[in-house]
């Protein structure tokens, strides 16, 4: 009886700390840190037409705000590599996905921090031209219309438009999501970076939609249930600068953990777990010099059950079906292998990825720069060495594909793909109109002769960090065709061999053992013969 | 001929803990090494460098032993009898009634052969694979030790010589110590004993 009474009692207790309270400590938290409820801002109590009335209203309290975020990468898609003085930046740089921002605006900048970027026109000194909800939107409602230039749904629309069967968005509710801004969070920063080179998971391979509610094998810190991260968690800010650069990476970070009174920014692993982060295992912090700690705790990319793209071949663009439209072709799991916009794909999925010396100083080819056509084409190359101290070996995502290139002038060439001019090669699939156009808008004639050329672009892979029980174990490098088989230059002890000395060593001991076998057998021998 | 202690009981430990330790030390440097797959490397490279502090020990343990016991006088190399024990186990040990040349005495227990083998091992074989050993044990630390100038290749290849010769001599001295002796097993015997029949 006493048994039932207490479970009785406890049921209740139980059922209210277990699904109840975590449910209400996890709302509560987010408006309980901040100190302002928007919601009762005058400011925001009116129906907004669009983005940049709502970024005027948001202005008349966060006064620097616009002022701070015409100074970041994310507005300015120009990064000047202080190391080699490259220009780099979305603007800048040539990739082999959708190739070059230039002509393709209105559709690139969907991922802009901004609104209305949809030519070279574009004012990148307006303050109400920055979009403050793309990032802090709460509701999940507010989106960026695909081809709107920055710019989400005012009205209902599908995508491609007037397109029945296309994709819905819905009028957005300006009032609303102006009135429940709050911090930015792994949905806010994902609905552009998980979706980077054109849909989700296609460009970088370790961040695409299921990093929004990754569980615990999937990302050790962002997991949901766990530590929770969000993306400024490590790419912490200020001004609204945001810590961490592809473009720079700190391939070695030796500054220390940072703690409270150093002005560091976060963002690599150093800077929380420093250089001698196991415990347990002094062989392990003996790596840390040499191997950058992605290399063995991010065994695999797209783990979250998503592929990502790991070749584009654009030279085979341009087949119709049989209803003159773009032909595609889909594998067993619905992505596309070919798409006659843009050519054949190779999609994959727990990819094991590349290892190689790196610096942190990523080189590009720029457009201009003579390429040599008879070989594969390094859109991104980077130093580092065994004998460098500040590198070290770290794990790449290799985009590899085909992309068109000027034949006569040597350089990688921009098609024009995006528009409804005859130039757009998604229109008339004209490849000498569309990079005309395409390179015309960089100020570089096109002599009127192209080919493709094969080209490989290097990510470094730093998220979906697994579990510790699931990285790297030591025979996966200190082994014959192991993941480091093709990195050279270095002794690898369980890999490298020494041929000369191990076949000099297997000879005298076989010698050995013959001679003492053979001692044996001759005492045999003589041993029956004399009895 | 009389039976006496030759082997205390210090020495046999440390015979018997070195071969056992060896034997491991081989298994897991080969396997370090990439030779074959058995513990998988993370414990073979683990065992290796724990053990290699046992074996580092014992030693140093061994060393001090033999100097202060004086007993290091036993493995003074000699070619007093030398061609006549070499010849020995070349012809004499194939016929029923050949003796050993060799007389063991409480003095010499070790025939000039024994001494020079043993010898070997001692001033060649162990101190390169244990200085080799050290080096590669504290390859992180090169730089600190104003060592930077050294490469892990030249360090790993010279130890991996010091590993075949260990080899071949294991080889060579269990098949001598185990399978030569009259009566059968004298010598195995009298390692595990300590007693054997030397003369007066
Ligand atoms: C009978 C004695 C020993 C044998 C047969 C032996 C054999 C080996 C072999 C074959 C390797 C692989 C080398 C390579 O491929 O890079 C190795 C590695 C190694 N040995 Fe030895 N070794 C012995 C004693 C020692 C001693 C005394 C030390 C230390 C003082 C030592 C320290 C090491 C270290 C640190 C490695 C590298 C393995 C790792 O990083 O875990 N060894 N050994």
């Amino acid at each position: 009886m006493i048994e039932r009474a207490a479970v009785r009692a406890l049921l209740p207790t139980l059922v209210f700390f277990g699904l109840v309270w975590p449910v209400w400590s996890a709302e509560t938290t987010q408006s309980d840190e901040s100190t302002a409820d928007h919601s009762k801002f005058e400011a925001l109590q009116q129906e907004f037409a669009s983005g940049p009335e709502v970024t005027k209203a948001c202005l008349t309290c966060h006064t620097e705000a616009s002022k701070q975020l015409h100074k970041t990468t994310h507005w300015t898609w120009a990064f000047d590599n202080p190391v080699n003085g490259q220009e780099l930046g979305k603007k800048n740089v040539i990739n082999n996905f959708c190739v070059a921002t230039a002509t393709n605006w209105p559709r690139c900048t969907s991922c802009h921090i901004g609104y209305g970027w949809k030519d070279d026109s574009f004012d990148l000194t307006s303050e109400e031209a920055v979009d403050c909800l793309v990032c802090h939107d709460t509701t999940g409602s507010y989106k960026k219309y695909p081809t709107g230039a920055g710019h989400p749904a005012y009205e209902d629309k599908t995508f491609p438009p007037n397109n029945p069967k296309g994709k819905m968005f819905k009028k957005v509710d300006l009032k609303k999501v102006a009135q429940s801004v709050g911090k930015t969070s792994r949905a806010t920063c994902g609905a552009c970076h998980f979706y980077g080179g054109g849909g989700d998971g296609v460009k970088h391979g370790h961040l695409d939609s299921s990093m929004k509610n990754p569980d615990k094998n999937l990302d050790v810190h962002m997991d949901k249930d766990g530590l929770n991260f969000t993306c400024t968690t490590c790419h912490t800010t200020g001004s609204h600068e945001v810590a961490g650069s592809r473009y720079l990476t700190k391939a070695v970070d030796r500054r220390g953990i940072v703690i409270p009174g150093r002005s560091d920014v976060r963002a690599s692993c150093e800077s929380c777990h420093g250089m001698a982060p196991h415990e347990s295992d002094d062989k392990l912090n003996d790596h840390t010099d040499k191997v950058a700690c992605e290399s063995c705790h991010i065994p695999q990319f797209a783990r979250g059950g998503r592929k990502t793209k790991m070749w584009w071949d654009w030279s085979t663009a341009g087949k119709k079906n049989a209803k003159g439209k773009p032909l595609v072709t889909k594998d067993a799991d619905g992505y596309d292998v070919y798409h006659g916009k843009k050519g054949d794909f190779v999609w994959e999925e727990n990819v094991v990825p590349e290892y190689y010396w790196f610096d942190g100083n990523m080189r590009y080819t720029l457009l201009g720069e003579t390429i040599d056509d008879t070989s594969v084409v390094q859109i991104n190359s980077f130093g580092g060495g065994p004998d460098d101290a500040n590198s070290r070996i770290w794990p790449f995502k290799v985009m590899r594909g085909k992309q068109p290139y000027d034949k006569v002038e040597k350089i990688l060439a921009i098609p024009h793909l995006f528009g409804k001019d005859e130039a757009a090669f998604w229109k008339s699939f004209d490849w000498d109109k569309a990079l005309e156009a395409g390179l015309m808008a960089r100020g570089v004639k096109y002599s009127g002769q192209h080919g493709f050329v094969e080209t490989e672009y290097y990510w470094p892979v730093t998220h979906m960090v697994a579990p510790k029980d699931q990285s790297v174990a030591c025979n996966e490098c200190h082994s014959n065709n192991g993941r480091l088989e093709n990195l050279r230059g270095f002794y690898l002890p369980g890999r490298d061999e020494f041929p000369l000395i191990s076949r000099i060593g297997w000879w005298l001991v076989l010698l050995t053992l013959l001679g003492v076998l053979g001692h044996a057998l001759i005492r045999i021998f003589f041993w029956i013969r004399e009895r | 001929m009389s039976r006496e202690l030759v082997f205390s009981r210090f020495e046999r430990f440390w015979h018997w803990a070195q071969a056992l330790l060896v034997i491991f030390m081989m298994l897991t440097g080969f396997e370090v090494h990439g030779s074959y797959t058995l513990l998988g490397y993370e414990q073979a490279s683990d065992l290796h460098r724990t053990l290699a502090w046992v074996l580092i020990g014992l030693w140093i343990l061994a060393i001090f032993w033999h100097f202060t016991t004086g007993e290091w006088r036993q493995y003074l190399p000699t070619t007093q009898n030398l061609m006549a024990v070499v010849k020995y186990y070349t012809v004499g040990i194939f016929h029923a009634g050949v003796e050993h040349p060799f007389k063991k005495t409480r003095r010499a227990k070790h025939n000039p052969l024994q001494r020079l083998a043993y010898l070997f091992l001692k001033l060649a074989i162990n101190p390169l694979l244990w200085i080799t050993g050290l080096l590669y044990l504290f390859y992180n630390d090169w730089p600190a030790l104003g060592l930077g100038g050294l490469s892990l290749g030249p360090v790993a290849g010279i130890h991996l010589v010091g590993a075949y010769a260990m080899l071949v001599f294991v080889i060579a001295h269990v098949y001598m110590s185990a399978f030569t002796a009259h009566p059968a097993f004298a010598y195995l015997k009298g390692m595990i004993t300590g007693y054997e029949e030397v003369e007066d």
